[in-house]
């Protein structure tokens, strides 16, 4: 299947053309958050105050990877189970967030927040973690050290693959597989 | 009748020292034990089963979607890549659950049983490059920077051997399980339609091909028990009862059914399998519980 590489941040053209189904291949830096890192940024937007990165065209991965072994870049590092994002993801999207990553299905607040601010969601392969890490070259933790494998994470990646799982146009991936392939 | 009771095991007791001379009792040091499972945590994180990966080349050769096969073939060189590198299968390394048989006639020595398997979990999870997940209180949420403290289910049965089984549980798959108190009447059929409902419901989330855990019986706390030792079970074992074994061959196809497919991007590879454990239940109860596995179906034993 042919593969679109895109590379970040990504314009607002980048994601508009994509379509569910779809292949990429992500190039550039990208951001690393889970539940706790997404609860001190939304509290933070909350207040006002600075985020620790701009969102704006940016990507974030939902992820929180095993330490690295010595003269590793990262240690695995597959995408967590994206719905208890749900709650947050839309104020990111709001910033100029344009895409994350992760696996499962999103709430019908985030496939709102994806049209209304032109944003997609991505599914990496859960549980292929060793795999994955593979594409990640570089990695630095840029906040909240404190929570560990949940701290935010710049990572920079090579031809990092993930599929189209919800569109600018409220297409999803997950109905479509199931329509296709559930036995009649 | 209190009187007779006493007498009884007043005879059982002494008999027992009669008989102490013949009877072997093994001994077995917490240090070992420790080391046990501070090498099966890794291993089995690092080294998917080979019953796994013979599900996931079945599955490859049946699987229909395109998307399907192709998250079958990474999922395969993602077993490889951490069977050659000694790295962990999936990031999530999962929730320590052990699971021990002690024979009667062992002897622990050396300290506490219980910490001497904790202090394994600890040392395996750190010395493994292992992620830390579990969070000491379930509503305050600090790490315990070790993966402590571990969930050990303990079984005392004839003989004198231990038994040590270790299954790390990632979260994904079992925030998806559930637990359901059915009524008789409902009998197969609601059994069947919770099962199907619950992987319905769980869709793409725990990570398919999942590995379904079903216990049926047995009160609710034993019900959610026997969904969780279902899973320990090698793939493509069947339950010694023919009628659950049929069961299981019937849930197993309807699952298929479901289109969820690979990662629930579509296709006929949601579950490469199911298996069903049951108990005596209450005359008033018919409780079914789910626990769902994802691929990454990890266990590791250790018989002493
Ligand atoms: S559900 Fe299993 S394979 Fe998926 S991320 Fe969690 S532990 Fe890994």
């Amino acid at each position: 299947m042919t593969q679109i590489r895109l590379t970040t941040p990504l314009t607002d053209e980048d994601v508009e053309k994509l379509r569910i189904g779809q292949r990429v291949s992500l190039n550039g830096t990208i951001y690393t958050g889970r539940d706790a890192a997404h609860k001190r940024l939304v509290e933070l937007i909350a207040q006002g105050k600075e985020l620790p990165f701009d969102p704006k065209g940016q990507v974030i991965y939902y992820v929180g990877p095993t330490p690295a072994k010595p003269g590793a870049v990262i240690g695995s590092a597959g995408p967590t189970t994206s719905y208890r994002m749900d709650s947050y993801a839309p104020k990111l999207y709001e910033l100029g967030l344009k895409a994350s990553i992760g696996k499962g299905r999103r709430s019908e607040g985030v496939i709102n927040a994806l049209k209304e601010n032109k944003g997609v969601y991505f599914a990496a392969v859960g549980g292929a973690a060793a795999l994955i890490s593979r594409s990640i070259k570089s990695c630095k933790v840029i906040a909240y050290p404190d929570l560990g494998a949940e701290a935010i994470h710049e990572l920079v990646v090579e031809d990092f693959p993930v599929i189209v799982v919800n569109d600018t146009l409220g297409g999803d991936l997950y109905d479509e597989g199931i329509k296709i392939y559930a036995a009649k | 009748m209190v009187w007779i009771l006493l007498f009884y095991s007043t005879g059982k007791a002494v008999a027992t020292i009669q008989q102490g001379g013949g009877i072997k009792i093994k001994t077995v040091n917490t240090t070992a034990i420790t080391e046990a499972v501070a090498r099966m945590s890794q291993e089995a994180n690092y080294y998917l089963g080979q019953d796994v990966l013979e599900g996931f080349q079945k599955a490859l050769d049946e699987e229909i979607s395109v998307t399907g096969k192709e998250i079958l073939q990474q999922l395969i060189e993602n077993a490889n890549i951490a069977r050659e590198e000694l790295v962990p299968m999936c990031q999530d390394t999962g929730y320590a659950v052990i699971f021990v048989e002690l024979g009667q006639d062992v002897r622990i020595e050396g300290g506490d049983f219980y910490e001497a398997i904790h202090e394994g979990v600890r040392r395996g999870y750190t010395e493994g490059y292992l992620r830390k997940s579990i969070v000491s209180h379930p509503l305050e949420r600090k790490n315990t920077g070790d993966n402590t403290p571990a969930v050990i289910h303990t079984k005392i049965v004839p003989g004198e051997t231990l038994r040590i089984i270790i299954a790390p549980k990632g979260g994904g798959s079992e925030n998806m399980s559930q637990i359901k108190m059915l009524k008789p009447a409902d009998g197969i059929e609601g059994v069947k339609k919770f099962v199907i409902d619950t992987v319905r419901a769980a869709g793409p989330n725990p990570c398919p091909p999942i590995v379904v855990g079903v216990g049926i019986g047995g009160t609710f706390e034993k019900c959610a028990q026997l969904a969780k030792e279902a899973l320990l079970r090698e793939l493509g074992e069947k339950s010694k009862y023919p009628d659950i074994a049929k069961l299981e061959e019937e849930l197993f196809e309807e699952i298929n059914k479901l289109g969820i497919g690979p990662q629930g991007l579509g296709g006929k590879t949601t579950a490469l399998a199911v298996n069903v454990e049951i108990y005596a239940a209450h005359i008033a109860s018919l409780p079914v519980a789910v626990n769902l596995n994802c691929h990454a179906a990890r266990h590791k034993e250790t018989v002493f």
